[in-house]
């Protein structure tokens, strides 16, 4: 009863909690869901590729997908090292 | 021209084959001649609901292989001669099913049903999805709880990506909402998500609310569909659905907590 109690007179009732942690939820679902199924294997082969030429770490590249009414945006995000490239 | 209507949900256990029984014989008793699929190959259930247990001789996976026709399988409603039942096979082979079957069989039948139910299996493998594939309507059946209308979510993404229409580029396939096992009085309390709730998050036409209901473990114990039991609330609720999608006007019922307890109060089931 104690318990069922302190549900009734807190202010945040869980029903409410549980709307929005669902609409946090379905909305960060919704974004990935469109998100072409490719992506992260086409992340890993880019990176390889640059590897070959440029001495990045793991997480230098960064791709991201986004897509509003009319277009679809690709973005590729490189971070380049500090240290000068030496050119042989 | 026949209809092919999927109930789905994604998750288990919130009512999808009491769904499909209930709306499948609300349509034949309606006189529209009605074939209810079970797609649960594996976990065949829908015979148990509709009572024809024992007078399954062919399934589902018989007539995809060739070995039985489809009037061999189909098993004619002991309630109504307007409705077929196809239960599911209870092979653990998981390819039993295939879309080209499962698609051709479906063009049988169209030619001579009104509509045809299929019973979804819970999650998205793949019965989940040939039971959705060549759907013209979805029943997304949700219950007001977190993981419920997270998975019907993603079954509605499913079905406008990975569906025969969206495909094959047609017209989307109509996407109803029955929000089922609702406590109007859980909802006043603050301990239920309320129909608006979930309406929000998945902002869906809704076909009708089904409230939890004693009527309807009753129903699956003695396997008679529990829009039957003419007298029950959760009854009352699957005739509204079914006169709701077949056009007619037909007011929500069974969300407030009022009109739940007044019928509590004088009697009613």
């Amino acid at each position: 009863m104690s318990l069922l109690d302190y549900f009734k007179t807190s202010k945040t009732s869980t029903a409410s909690l549980a709307k929005e942690r669902l609409q946090i939820l379905v909305a960060h679902e919704r974004t990935s869901r469109n998100q072409p199924s490719y992506l992260p294997q086409m992340q890993k082969e880019l990176l390889d590729v640059i590897r070959k030429y440029i001495n990045v770490g793991q997480d230098a590249i960064s791709v991201s997908f986004e897509q509003d009414e009319d277009q679809e945006t690709l973005e590729l995000n490189i971070v380049l090292p500090d240290l000068p490239i030496k050119h042989t | 021209m026949a209809r092919i209507i999927v109930v789905t949900s994604g998750k288990g256990g919130v009512g999808k084959t009491t769904t499909s029984a209930a709306i499948a014989m609300g349509l034949a008793k309606k006189g529209h001649k009605t074939a209810v699929i079970d797609f649960d190959v594996g976990l065949r259930n829908l015979d148990l609901i509709m009572g024809c247990e024992r007078r399954v001789v062919y399934d589902f996976v018989n007539v995809i292989n060739g070995e039985a026709t489809l009037n061999q399988a189909l098993i004619r409603d002991k309630n109504c001669n307007q409705l077929y039942i196809l239960p599911a096979s209870q092979t653990r082979d998981k390819d039993a099913l295939s879309q080209e079957g499962v698609g051709k069989i479906l063009e049988e039948l169209k030619k001579d049903f009104k509509y045809i139910v299929c019973d979804s299996p819970a999650g998205i493998e793949k019965g989940a999805h040939l039971a959705m594939y060549f759907a013209d309507d979805a029943f997304i059946v949700t219950n007001p709880e977190v993981s419920s209308v997270r998975d019907s979510d993603r079954m509605l993404g499913i079905l406008s990506s990975k569906s025969r229409r969206a495909e094959q580029n047609e017209e989307p396939i109509k996407e109803y909402l029955l929000l089922s096992r609702y406590s109007p009085g859980r909802v006043k309390l603050g301990e239920m998500l309320s129909l608006e709730d979930v309406q929000d998050i998945l902002s869906l036409h809704l076909l009708g609310v089904i409230p939890e209901s004693k009527s309807v473990l009753n129903a699956s114990n003695s396997g008679m569909p529990v829009i039957l039991d003419e007298k029950s609330d959760a009854g009352q609720a699957y005739a509204d659905i079914v006169d709701r999608y077949l056009g007619e006007e037909r007011p929500h019922r069974f969300i407030d907590e009022d009109k739940g307890f007044f019928r509590k109060l004088f009697g009613g089931k």
